[in-house]
């Protein structure tokens, strides 16, 4: 990555006169790119301007207006606020957007989301095929203007359930009506599906190198139900002997259509949704949530809240490690034993997410402006227990178990996941960023909620390979437990909710971009409010989804069982990964 | 490769195989019971726990939190042998409900053709409910709470109608004791101040 | 399991078989091995999916059911145990997969996705529930289910092998077939059964435009 020549102040208007306008809808801020000039801007950006990190690429479908806008949001990895530019195309089909890809090229995978739900095209794009949804699938779900089969209203709550709600199933009310998407006289039994031709198109081609031995490529599809996948994740993978020659993830398996269903919720039912979407740290995507509609709503939160916000997040941080730690060890083939012992941890700080929440795994424990309930008695003594005495105990404890196991470094050191140059380049975050040594977690570089009052260090580890990418969430276990212990020291009394419940928030008109670090990564919301009770756009800016953009690169010319490895450490969870 | 690390966790693995016996032996010399006892299944979730990590579910449980919540169901208060369900069908729930699997059907006087605060149908579909517990939370008139039973599985899909939801209040006290007595106190003081109001008018 | 357990199977028994002890016998020991060693498929779809791994781990611990022994292939697999929200684009190889099963084979629907669509039921990529493809066995409320409410489900279905009979189970009745083969559903413009062809090309012949 180029180092910034110059720190020019930011004004992309007085840079690139007449190609650039400040975005002037009220609630809005950032940049307005104009798309014949797009690559040139982006450029710049990055360039002149230092910021080397594009986060997130999204789109929306503004209907009333006409307007298809694309948005991006960059950062600098040295840390600061964010910089948005959008590209506004007219919305006639073809919709077309330069790719910019070639100047991020983690800009990839969410430029193909943007193509598949949104139907964007970017030109230029290396490899624009559908990316949740399947090759021949019908129209684009996220237009304003696209309807489901079971599409009741554009709104919540509908106005089927009071006063007049006879029970009916979905299914049953409207099985194969007018929304569904079946062409004019279409014959399912001539049907030809498109298949997988693009997706094995896409994989490199067998070539015999002059010279050498003729050998055969093969063509293996890993999942969507393999042991070692996480879950519904497919990847099909050229292999030349064991070596990875190319491969392609496929995804989508578990796309639950987050995105469409939290345009029609109101803001608050989006909360148990979010729940869902990396189903370990229910409470950090509370978090990030909560964080885009208070930026939007521009309240304070609770004081207690906050720190009871943090002491849920850092649990949960831990607890995600523990689990990543034991669920390495299978992937590895140490079935297992560390899985068990990590368990026995994630049981007893469910636990308190239980007393706390009312729900293991799904806690939709924050609101706007605090927390739903003040932490029940008992719970804090518990909490100082599992901080002060038992968890800096067991993370010592599995360190023990693995770290120095011979056969364990010797089959972690040295398999690279990725350099720092590249790591920035794909976008990654997280974890995976930091062990390849680039000091960036959110909550130094751009904090949020009362992380800077806390004393903690980012960890970072220099190679970048899977002993590194162990190491490096042992250390963050131990930096969470840091902030744990202060946390519940300093947490002070009153209230943990500014102003009263209420189902019906008020959110001006606007847009927003909250984002927090999680366990896995930068985990990010937009959201455009036009005012009305449910956001105009929802959009989720999942660490998962972008870190995999890489997963390519990181796995050419490793073997084939170093690809298991590899998809494990960087974390995968299918939920956000697929939404 | 000297095997140093690998004994070293095999210490560890041996360390808490030892556990799982010393603890048992422990407990019994101790004259407590570990197994199939309350107090056993506190311990093994505490901070403190070592050895053996099972609940031995279904003979032992887990002690349940006070917040803890599944399918929501329905209070009733029982008065002279009635039974008056607290729900008034305002329709809130089914408002807030993020999947919307609350139907409702209001209760309308047969001679007026107004409405009466009462449902005459109520459904929940426990197949699309996901147990976020909004419906109770926001719910003005404490009617419609989270269930703690969670051993509901069926051989059928699960929609629950009234009949099914209504459960009286004594259940509830004692599931969520702590709860139900503040919810309770906050209902006196406002009949009260209702009451001084009437009065002072 | 003592003799008098043995002895009296505790369900009705048809008239023509009644008082043939040594066959009920056979049922409750037939019933018994099977109940006690059902193996689940490895194969997780979402959220539920982490509550099945807790239940396996230490606290929950299936083992004490002979639970323990998730198989990758659906080919050793007596149970498919569908784990989190059924999505359109899976559906054709969760379809295969239960083909792939031999019998005897039992589905569970853990979970309100897996049972009824659950809160994704509205979404173009979600499928209302695994029954409409597969005849699931038992239905596990909640979203998710805690490992507790999962053994309760499991604990049902072995209430349900405890009824089956020998004489009856479809996987030794000649003049029946091994096992049904559920057709393979189609990704076209959305999702196609094939069972349901007809109605599909009706509804687009009759659509305008």
């Amino acid at each position: 990555m180029a180092t910034p020549t110059t720190t020019a102040t930011l004004d992309l208007a007085a840079r690139f006169p007449g190609a650039v306008s400040a975005d002037a809808r009220p609630g809005y801020k950032g940049w307005i790119v104009e798309k014949d000039k797009l690559i040139e801007v982006a450029t710049a950006i990055r360039d002149e301007f230092g910021y080397d990190h594009l986060t997130a690429v999204t789109g929306v479908d503004y209907l009333p207006e006409g307007k298809m806008e694309v948005v991006y949001h960059a950062f600098k990895t040295t840390g600061g606020p964010v910089l948005t530019f959008k590209v506004q195309v007219p919305r006639v089909d073809p919709v077309e957007v330069p790719s910019v890809t070639s100047i991020w090229p983690g800009a990839e995978f969410q430029e193909r989301e943007a193509w598949d739900l949104l139907g964007v095209k970017f030109t230029n794009h290396p490899d624009l095929r559908r990316i949740l949804l399947w090759e021949g699938f019908e129209g684009h779900p996220l237009r304003k203007d696209w309807k489901e089969a079971f599409y009741e209203e554009d709104a919540k709550p509908f106005k089927s359930r009071w006063p007049e709600g006879k029970h009916v199933m979905a299914e049953e009310k409207n099985p194969f009506k007018d929304n569904i998407n079946f062409p004019k006289d279409f014959d399912p039994e001539q049907w030809v599906p498109e298949g997988e031709a693009a997706l094995y198109g896409a994989l490199a081609r067998y070539q015999v190198q002059e010279g050498s031995l003729k050998t055969d490529h093969i063509v293996i599809n890993m999942g969507p139900q393999h042991p070692s996948t996480h879950g519904v994740f497919r990847a099909a993978v050229t292999v030349d002997g064991e070596t990875v020659v190319s491969l392609k993830p496929v995804m989508g398996y578990l796309h639950r259509n987050h995105d469409k269903i939290g345009e029609r919720n109101t803001f608050l039912q989006n909360m148990p949704f979010t729940d869902r979407l990396d189903y370990f740290n229910s409470m950090s995507n509370n978090f990030g949530y909560a964080v885009a509609v208070e930026k939007l709503m521009n309240i304070q939160v609770a004081e207690r809240a906050e720190y009871i916000r943090v002491i849920m997040a850092e649990l949960s941080r831990i607890q995600n490690h523990l689990v990543f730690i034991g669920m390495l060890g299978n992937d590895l083939g140490m079935m297992y034993t560390p899985a068990l012992y990590a368990f026995e941890e994630r049981e007893l700080i469910l636990d308190i997410f239980e007393a706390v929440s009312g729900s293991r795994m799904m806690c939709n424990y924050y609101r706007f402006g605090g927390v739903v309930r003040d932490l029940p008695e008992g719970v804090l003594e518990k909490i100082k227990g599992l901080v002060f005495e038992r968890l800096p105990v067991k993370a010592d404890e599995l360190d023990r178990m693995l770290t120095e196991n011979e056969v364990f470094v010797a089959r972690m050191k040295g398999v690279k996941v990725i350099d720092a140059e590249n790591a920035i380049r794909y976008s990654i975050t997280g974890p995976v960023l930091r062990a390849a040594g680039v000091p960036y977690d959110i909550r130094r570089a751009d904090p949020y909620s009362i992380y800077d009052r806390f004393d903690f260090d980012i960890p970072t580890r220099p190679n970048g390979d899977l002993m590194d990418n162990y190491l490096l969430r042992l250390d963050e276990i131990r930096q969470s437990l840091r902030i744990l212990q202060q946390a519940v020291k300093q947490i002070p009394e009153g209230p943990v909710m500014t102003g009263k419940p209420q189902y019906q928030v008020r959110v001006p008109a606007g847009e927003s971009y909250g984002r927090v670090e999680s366990p896995k990564g930068e985990l990010a919301f937009y959201v455009v409010s036009n005012g009305k009770p449910n956001p105009f756009r929802y959009h989720v800016r999942p660490p998962s989804f972008v870190n995999i953009t890489a997963l390519e690169k990181m796995c050419v010319g490793t073997k084939i069982a170093d690809f298991i490895a590899i998809l494990g450490v960087i974390d995968i969870v299918l939920g956000e990964l697929d939404r | 490769m000297d095997g140093k690390g690998i004994l070293k966790g095999l210490g560890v693995t041996a360390k808490r195989f030892w556990n799982t016996y010393w603890e048992d032996i422990t407990w019994f010399f101790s004259g407590k019971k570990r197994y199939f006892n309350e107090d056993g299944v506190k311990a093994r979730a505490s901070k403190d726990t070592k050895g053996i990590f099972t609940v031995q579910y279904p003979e032992e449980k887990l002690i349940i939190p006070e917040e803890f919540r599944y399918v929501p169901f329905l209070v009733y208060d029982e008065a002279d042998g009635k039974k008056e369900i607290r729900c008034t069908s305002c329709g809130i729930c089914a408002k807030v409900c993020p999947p919307q699997c609350i139907w409702i059907v209001r209760t309308n006087d047969p001679v007026t053709g107004r409405p009466v605060p009462q449902p005459a149908e109520f459904y929940i579909d426990a197949d699309i409910c996901m147990n976020c517990g909004f419906c109770a939370e926001y719910c003005p008139f404490d009617a419609i709470k989270m269930d703690h039973d969670f051993e509901i599985a069926s051989y059928n899909r699960n929609v629950f109608n009234l009949d099914k939801l209504m459960k009286p209040a004594s259940y509830y006290e004692s599931i969520r004791p702590l709860n139900a007595t503040r919810e309770n106190e906050a209902r006196k003081a406002k009949e009260a101040a209702k009451a001084a109001k009437a009065e002072a008018a | 399991m003592d003799n008098e357990q043995l002895n009296s199977p505790g369900y009705d028994i048809p008239d023509e078989l009644k008082n043939v002890v040594s066959i009920t016998t056979l049922d409750r020991i037939y019933n018994w091995g099977r109940r006690s060693s059902v193996w689940p498929l490895m194969f997780g779809l979402a959220c539920c999916a982490i509550e099945m791994i807790a239940a396996q781990a230490s606290r929950y611990d299936m083992a004490r059911f002979g639970m323990e022994v998730m198989r990758p292939t659906p080919r050793q697999a007596d149970m498919m145990l569908v784990s989190g929200t059924v999505t359109k684009k899976m559906v054709p190889l969760i379809v295969r997969l239960y083909n792939q099963m031999p019998e005897p084979k039992y589905v569970v629907a853990m979970g309100a996705c897996a049972s009824g669509g659950g809160p994704f039921k509205e979404g173009y990529n979600v499928v209302a529930g695994i029954d409409k493809f597969l005849p699931v066995d038992v239905y596990i409320p909640g979203c998710p289910p805690t490992p507790q409410a999962l053994i309760a489900g499991m604990i049902k279905l072995q209430e349900k092998i405890d009824k089956e009979s020998l004489s009856k189970v479809r996987w030794y009745d000649k003049k029946k077939e091994d096992s049904v083969y559920i057709p393979v559903p189609v990704l076209g413009p959305d999702l196609m059964d094939p069972r349901r062809f007809a109605e599909i090309k009706a509804i687009a012949a009759a659509k305008e435009g």
